[in-house]
């Protein structure tokens, strides 16, 4: 047993922050924010998306004989981790998932999207639709997160959510997904501690740095905690793909990624209550992804089952 | 990230399970828990079973008289003496993961020679004189003195939350044999010494906790002579000689219990199924976020021990990474025994029931090696870098 990663994971590890640092960095992510205020949905970076399919971010789990980088979860989880620190946008969970049968979602040619509930993310980039709910009739929502359009489909449409019924043939497509999610969850609760340590590390306050008090030092070792049994949860999940484990590494990654990027915002005071500060993009797009299969409620039904 | 044993990891397992299978039935019936003599006849005879099959001191080294075990070999020990429902360590547990990996570090060859042996095979017992009235957290700040006179000090001071301190042979006590002054910092002049729990001036009071029973003592030192033959290292490096201990620690040091939390989980479930509590959906789905917590948390030991490992296990994990675990372990446990309140209903004032003691025993958790708040200080300051302050 060695669950630590090895040494060709932590150079993909490296290989994708790297990446995304050079493509996606601070300065797109605000450039691609904007102002606040109403406004046409923001497009999908279809340039950035083909980068991200040469680069194998789409067809990382592909076997190599159909042009795939033939890789498993845990790398893919190791990806999607640095997708979530980067806040990369798009329906980049829906597009990998596609990459082995739909054509052009492999390279990044084609923008898939999910619908399996109320929700439905990125409708109008997307070429492609999938999923077992039905996206006709969606209307505009006013997403909270800037770098996330969202779609409500109607009440009473065959959108409805589909838990997926043991053995059917989305389940293991929903687990993954509900995995990669998490992986996000996990690496934007890690780039929040980390931009929570530094401010606290930063600033000065009764001519000390604030994170000298033990009231703000202990917010951020409890983000730490989170972060690290998050971690331990998510990359368990990836490697024994049990679709239990998979539900318990969702509901511990949107916790922390929700609680940290609030915690973040406290530490950094008014600061963090800026459009400027970083901070609430993390805590909006925790938001929209804990929202996906399986929410809290649903993960811990599934965690509850299966103790009988 | 592999999760997968080794062939040998696999084949120490199958022996392990092969043996504990032969062995527990043979065991006597487990002693009433207020019986002290009796606690400990039973944990040292089981000691000395481990011994005999060559399982003593799995973690130690081999030159301690240990078996050198790598820490998943430790981890699979636990795991499988805790699912064949085996006795816990007891009364053997300073001996074996404090007082003795502290003398196998650095302990004298003759040192070595006179207390390992015994705590392997279950022949002595030891206890822990650390902790004072007035020193918890605060360790360094202890004010037990003992004066040298000649080749004996003389000690004298209290120690508190001393456990299994009226059955054990020795005591591995922290003194101050310099006093706090503008050239003294607290953590120098602190000096490790074994005591015999039988010396003269010595007298262990039981500590009744809130639990009602008392798992703990105090110790008054009235003037103890204590050979300073017994002295393991050098007079006031005391502090640096226990530290060493910590790095005993290889993220091993909960995997029973989180055995054990994992079982109780489910046996909640089956409570809550049979008694119609089950209908309860937030309780349900309380039991259901505690199953990710407890496989997370195997998830965390599997982590720190694979890091113990590649570190050959000589080193173990910085304590920090266990800080981390038992910080969320330590408020996981008593999440656990809260749910298993709202399962039992009012039952759960019916201290005959198992979780009724088990709760109150876990709130102990946040406090005890290290209350939660220091716990985070550490993390803080030690992992993440964050300024010393108050």
């Amino acid at each position: 047993m060695d669950f630590r990663l090895t040494g060709d994971q932590r150079a993909l590890q490296a290989g994708v922050r790297a990446l995304l640092e050079g493509r996606f960095g601070r300065e797109r992510l605000r450039a691609a924010v904007g102002k606040p205020g109403p406004g046409p949905n923001p497009p999908l970076d279809r340039a950035l998306w083909r980068e991200l399919g040469d680069a194998g971010f789409f067809a990382l789990r592909l076997p190599a004989k159909d042009g795939g980088v033939g890789l498993g979860l845990p790398e893919a989880v190791l990806a999607f981790e640095e997708a979530g620190r980067a806040l990369l946008p798009g329906p980049l969970v829906a597009t990998h998932l596609a990459a082995g049968t739909l054509p052009g979602a492999a390279t990044g040619e084609s923008v898939v999207t999910w619908v399996d509930g109320e929700l439905v993310e990125w409708l109008d980039a997307a070429d492609c639709v999938l999923g077992p709910g039905n996206a006709a009739g969606a209307v505009p929502v006013r997403s909270v997160d800037p770098l996330t359009p969202l779609h409500r489909v109607p009440a009473g449409a065959d959108g409805a959510r589909a838990a997926p019924a043991p053995g059917a043939a989305c389940r293991s497509e929903a687990a993954v997904a509900a995995l990669l999610t998490a992986a996000e969850q996990l690496g934007s609760a890690a780039r929040t501690t980390e931009a929570a340590v530094q401010y606290a590390g930063e600033r000065e306050q009764f001519g000390r740095s604030i994170g000298a008090f033990q009231a703000v030092k202990q917010l951020c070792a409890q983000m730490l905690v989170r972060t690290e049994v998050t971690r331990s949860a998510v990359y368990g999940a990836a490697v024994t793909g049990d679709p239990v484990e998979i539900a318990g590494a969702k509901l511990l990654a949107d916790d922390a990624a929700v609680r940290n990027a609030r915690d973040c915002l406290q530490v950094h005071g008014g600061m963090g209550f800026t459009w400027e500060a970083d901070v609430h993009l993390h805590l909006k797009r925790a938001w929209v992804r804990a929202e996906r299969w399986p929410t809290a409620g649903e993960a811990a039904d599934v965690l509850a089952g299966a103790l009988l | 990230m592999d999760l997968t044993y080794t062939e040998e990891e696999q084949d120490f397992r199958a022996r392990l399970r092969e043996w504990l299978a032969a062995a527990l039935p043979t065991l006597p019936p487990r002693p009433d828990p207020l019986d002290w003599p009796a606690r400990r006849a039973y944990d040292t005879a089981w000691q000395r079973r481990l011994y005999d099959a060559g399982y003593a001191g799995l973690h130690w080294p081999a030159d301690a008289g240990g078996r050198g075990a790598t820490p998943t070999q430790h981890l699979i020990f636990l795991e499988e003496t805790e699912l064949a429902g085996a006795p816990y360590v007891g009364a053997n547990f300073v001996g074996l993961l404090h007082a003795g990996p502290t003398i196998a570090a650095e302990g004298t060859p003759e040192q070595r020679a006179r207390w390992l042996p015994p705590i392997l095979s279950g022949d002595e017992v030891w206890c822990q004189g650390f902790s004072e009235p007035d020193a918890g957290s605060d360790l360094a700040s202890l004010r037990t003195r003992a004066v040298r006179d000649g080749d004996t000090y003389i000690v004298t001071g209290s120690k508190i939350w001393t456990s299994h301190a009226e059955v054990a042979d020795w005591c591995e006590l922290l003194v101050r044999t310099e006093p706090v002054s503008a050239a003294v910092p607290r953590h120098r002049g602190i000096t490790w010494l074994a005591m015999p729990m039988n010396a003269p001036g010595v007298t262990v009071r039981p500590l009744r906790t809130l639990t009602g029973t008392a798992e703990f003592a105090e110790m008054f030192l009235d003037e103890v002579r204590v050979p300073v033959a017994n002295r393991v290292g050098d007079e006031n490096d005391g502090w640096r000689v226990t530290m060493v201990t910590l790095f005993f620690e290889r993220g091993t040091a909960f995997v029973g219990e989180v055995v054990a939390c994992r079982r109780t989980l489910r046996a909640l479930a089956a409570a809550a199924r049979a008694n119609g509590r089950w209908d309860d959906q937030e309780l349900r789905r309380t039991l259901g976020r505690l199953n990710a917590e407890f496989t997370a948390l195997w998830r965390l030991t599997q982590w720190n021990v694979s890091a113990a490992q590649r570190t050959g296990g000589a080193q173990g994990v910085p304590g920090n990474g266990g800080s981390v675990f038992k910080l969320r372990y330590s408020h996981a446990r008593q999440e656990l025994y809260d749910a298993a309140a709202r399962v039992l209903g009012p039952g759960s004032l019916d201290l005959s029931h198992d979780w009724t003691p088990d709760r109150l025993s876990s709130l102990s958790y946040t406090i005890a090696a290290g209350t939660s708040q220091i716990q985070w200080n550490i993390v803080a300051e030690r992992i993440l870098g964050l300024p010393k302050g108050r």
